[in-house]
């Protein structure tokens, strides 16, 4: 991947209407299929990695009804246990790795060129490539379920269960193969963020100007980069224990079924801290704007986002408390998983004053983010208890457990990824979202979420196991799963409000202008929705709050937004300096491209042939890819040579 | 399986101890044994001050939120300014935080240290095999004619440490039961060890709790704690062998039981020597059948036999195909395993 650099030196200018015109010729993909499939925008690519990701939202969701149906009373017979187990495998894994992560890595991807003001991630066909192979391994993975050969160990999927030998089907070749696919998704759209923070931040936007967003999605990235290997491994791993005879976790043969264990939580709990910091940033990024002043502590902020991924490194073993290990390692483990409170507390308590020192106006968005924080704090401290290992011993493997990382995956993704849109519906569309509709859809989901997820956490105190089927009507647990069934249709009918809510305000919604909330960061500085090239003339940063900076009067440093450097001649983007970002170069960026799209389709092939034992069609899919991928980077001859010296 | 649902064990829950039937039989508010009494102290304390602090957070934040509202959408073109630096909130509670944590933390592995392992020596070493979807308990005894296998129930002397040696043989799964002890799971290639002690007398319940498929619903232990003399006692009765049978219908069962059943079950005395499944020389002691699933009656004991599949679907039991006189023989000759 080599963005071609074109040495000379950019112009400051004004932008103008015909400046404009002529941006848009150069960036704006073709209408219709063609433009569809070989659009490189990293708008049209966030949104549709948010919309996918909220497609599989709701397919998991309705998984999750089915299995609600059958736990509302004992001995129900709604479902069978086969598919019981499949549901909640299915479940586990389209909400982990088919929407939470991805419709973090779609706001990321609308909004980092944005936020840091610049035209386009620093790899674009990457970023396309990113996205296709996300859509692709859901679709290879979803294949599995007309079948009625889904994955059915669970999302943790452990041997010896998940081996040939006890689970001989192709449901767990399905997992495997769809979670090494989805990595290589998940691990080139890590790298671009980095290398797009890096190289591409507006001058000016030193590291101490990033928006909380950007430092969260850095933290996630970096994670991503460091755990996905070991989840990848452990893939190909049991692959070949299945299907090519070797003994990584036999234990007939000497191997060892923990050694799955140790490599999934590696990565797995990492990822948790993936799919939240994100969505802390967010928060962090757009709570100070309906409370009217900056954020509180925005330093100690961003260093908590880092150490929270640092110490998120350190944690895996207390999802193995119980494995058996020796108590000296139980004890690091358990207080390291403890000590990670302390980064989240200093999160939790700059936002509470935030709140107390500013003049909160309680939008929708709003009422999101402010009963996040209240979500965060009840997901923090159950945390707390099934980080102690004693009482874990208890804890894990019980509903406790549900409610736990229920309330920390929907309380600190789903509600400020909620949030979110009805926040960034109008740069996303141009239109606002009904205030109307928004509080009802919030109430309806608080509420629905509180009454099916905070019984949870008692019946898991009875002790329900997690992973029944169903369970006797002797142990008492009947009227609290009753009531958390009913909870969880209600939590739907919220989530079904808000779809609504966007489907109608998309068409009817009010005119949103470009700055609807009076915001501070560079993505209110551009018209809504956003032109192609996102930024007429390249800004200038001279603050953390570009946009505020006459209000605030904190210093006599203006940011330039309409005067800045002068991209014209081709689709350019400005190349900054690592911590200062001071402008470094001109990169040639690359156009619209079907490579991308045709180099997933290859990858598919690759999966399918190594799914169905199809060798000859994985070594056409490979060979297919190689030539995909040569065709990418084959040199262009006008940039072989080096121009405009 | 409906009908069958409706006579699942229903006196079941008169047999569990009154102490722990408040919240359930599988409930740990209250439990009564020294490897999980100063856990409960701990669920208890971070308990309530996880209420507590979460009950703080939530009195701040509400203040926070109504303290100067601003309405909307007036408010959002108020000028923004930094009223308050707010900075004292992050130190103040970031180091109340910290602080609590750390007595967290030192709580946890004071606990730790509790029951890792038992205060005294044990004075019985019990074997656990986890199955597909059953316990096999094997008490070893000294001299080994006195060692006995039996299942999915485990009699221990009350007051008396007990150490589990737990072993893997198919998947993993945890061996749970709550009132006594916390989880310890079972993994084959490796044995764990766990230890319980029950202080009252009682029938304690425990569920499989690592998912381990089809059945992992229905993969429940009882511990039942008695005094040390009934005990021995039932140490000593487990020994015997079966009673040869003593009617015509009964010699068939048993001949049945040798031709349908010996392949995967035991019945020490009638040459029944399979080991695929529970050991049933004395099946009729234990108060339940497919590990908890049904209680062990004679109806249960007929439907069980007869089409196990359609109970406990996915079961390792097949389905048997018995004409009706031969279902009455075998159920009848298993009755007799006292």
């Amino acid at each position: 991947m080599t963005n071609a650099v074109i040495n000379r030196a950019p112009l400051l200018a004004d932008e103008t209407p015909a400046l404009r015109e002529r941006l848009a010729r150069i960036w704006e993909t073709p209408p219709g299929v063609r433009g569809f499939l070989s659009s490189v925008d990293h708008k049209k690519i966030g949104i549709r990695y948010i919309v996918t990701a909220f497609i599989f939202l709701v397919i998991g969701g309705l998984e999750a009804l089915l299995m609600r149906l059958q736990l509302a009373h004992s001995d129900l017979q709604i479902l069978s246990p086969q598919a019981y187990d499949q549901l909640f495998t299915m479940h586990g894994f389209t909400m982990i790795f088919l929407y939470a992560g991805p419709v973090l890595s779609g706001f990321s991807n609308y909004l980092w060129p944005l936020l840091l003001g610049s035209r386009d991630m620093a790899f674009p066909r990457l970023n396309a490539l990113s996205y296709w192979i996300y859509l692709l391994a859901g679709v290879f993975l979803y294949v599995s379920f007309p079948l009625g050969l889904s994955p059915d160990a669970g999302w943790f999927n452990y041997p010896p269960y998940a081996s040939a030998a006890y689970n001989p089907g192709p449901n767990i070749d399905f997992y495997l193969l769809g979670l090494i696919f989805l990595g290589i998704s998940t691990s080139v759209g890590a790298a671009n963020f980095v290398v797009s923070l890096l190289r591409t931040r507006a001058p000016g936007m030193s590291i101490n100007r990033m928006p909380i967003l950007v430092w969260g999605t850095l933290a996630a990235s970096i994670g991503n980069l460091l755990a996905i290997p070991a989840v990848s491994l452990g893939c190909i791993l049991l692959f070949m224990d299945r299907q090519m005879g070797t003994h990584f976790f036999d234990f007939g043969q000497h191997g060892q079924p923990l050694l799955w264990q140790h490599l999934f939580w590696m990565f797995g709990h990492p990822w948790v801290y993936a799919i939240v910091l994100p969505a802390l940033g967010m928060v962090s990024d757009a709570l100070p704007t309906f409370c009217r002043r900056p954020l509180v502590g925005y330093t100690p902020v961003a260093l908590a986002t880092v150490s929270t991924m640092m110490i998120g490194f350190g944690v895996w073993l207390h999802h193995m408390f119980a494995t058996g290990l020796p108590a000296l390692s139980l004890a690091f483990f358990s207080a390291a998983s403890m000590v990670i409170t302390i980064p989240s507390a200093v999160s939790t308590f700059a936002w509470i004053a935030t709140i107390w020192t500013g003049k909160p106006v309680f939008t929708t968005a709003f009422k999101f983010f402010a009963s996040f924080i209240l979500l965060f704090v009840i997901g923090g401290v159950s945390g707390v208890m099934t980080g102690a290992v004693p009482l874990d011993f208890q804890l894990t493997d019980t509903y406790f457990v549900v409610a736990h990382l229920h309330y920390v995956l929907i309380g600190i993704n789903v509600f400020p990824v909620v949030g979110a849109i009805h926040y960034w519906f109008p740069k996303f569309t141009g239109r606002m979202m009904s205030e109307r509709l928004g509080s009802w859809s919030f109430w309806t989901m608080f509420a629905g979420f509180n009454v099916a997820f905070f019984p949870m956490h008692i019946v898991g105190l009875m002790g329900m196991p997690r992973r029944i089927y169903t369970y006797s009507p002797e142990l008492g647990w009947d009227t609290i799963n009753l009531v958390s069934t009913i909870g969880s249709f209600f939590f739907a009918a919220g989530i079904a409000l808000f779809f609504w809510n966007v489907l109608i305000s998309r068409r009817r919604g009010a005119l949103a202008g470009d700055n609807p909330w009076n915001a501070a960061t560079l993505e209110w500085s551009v018209p809504s929705p956003v032109p192609a090239y996102n930024f007429a003339v390249i800004p200038l940063v001279a603050s953390r709050h570009p946009l505020w900076e006459e209000q605030l009067g904190e210093s006599i440093d203006r940011s330039s937004l309409r005067h800045g450097y002068l991209l014209d001649q081709g689709r350019e983007a400005l190349a900054t300096t690592v911590l200062d970002a001071q402008p470094d170069l001109i990169l040639e960026m690359p156009g619209d491209s079907y490579a991308p799209a045709v180099l997933a389709a290859a990858l598919a092939l690759v999966f399918v042939g190594l799914l169905t034992h199809f060798w000859w069609l994985a070594a056409c899919g490979l060979f297919a890819a190689a030539c995909t991928v040569a065709a990418w980077l084959w040199p262009k001859p006008e940039t072989a040579s080096p121009a405009l010296v | 399986m409906r009908s069958a649902a409706a006579q699942r064990f229903a006196v079941l829950s008169a047999l569990v101890t009154p102490c722990v039937c408040s919240a359930g039989p599988m409930s740990y508010f209250h439990t009564s044994g020294s490897a999980v009494d100063p856990i409960t102290a701990l669920g208890w304390g971070l308990g309530i001050a996880c209420l507590a602090i979460v009950a703080l957070i939530g009195v701040l934040l509400l203040a926070a939120l109504f303290r100067a509202r601003a309405p909307k959408p007036e408010g959002l073109v108020r000028t923004v300014s930094r009223s308050g630096s707010g900075l004292p909130w992050i130190y103040i509670g970031t180091g109340v935080s910290t602080v609590v944590l750390c007595g967290m933390v030192i709580w946890t592995l004071l606990t730790l240290k509790l029951v890792a392992a038992p205060h005294a020596a044990t004075g019985l070493t019990i074997e656990i095999r986890a199955h597909q979807w059953w316990w096999e308990i094997r008490y070893v005894g000294e001299p080994p004619a006195r060692t006995f296998v039996t299942a999915n129930e485990l009699h221990i002397p009350v007051g008396t440490p007990v150490s589990l040696r737990l072993i893997g043989d198919d998947v993993i799964h945890s061996f749970w039961i709550p009132a006594l002890a916390g989880k310890t799971d079972v993994i084959p290639g490796q044995t764990n060890n766990a230890w319980i002690e029950a202080d009252k007398p009682g029938v304690y319940r425990g569920q499989c709790s690592e998912y381990c498929g089809l059945q992992h619903a229905h993969m429940s232990a009882f511990v039942i704690a008695e005094p040390k003399r009934q005990f021995e006692a039932w140490w000593q009765q487990q020994l015997a062998p079966s009673q040869p049978p003593r009617s015509a219908q009964l010699v068939i069962g048993a001949e049945l039981f040798r031709s349908r059943c010996a392949a995967c079950h035991t019945v020490r005395g009638i040459g029944a020597g399979g080991i695929l499944g529970p050991d049933l020389t004395h099946l009729m002691s234990r108060n339940t059948i497919a590990a908890g699933t049904f209680r062990n009656s004679p109806e249960s004991l007929s439907r069980w036999i007869a089409n196990a599949q359609a109970l406990k679907p996915g079961s390792r039991m097949p389905q048997m195909d018995l004409t009706a006189p031969q279902l009455d023989a075998v159920t009848a000759f298993v009755q007799t395993l006292r």
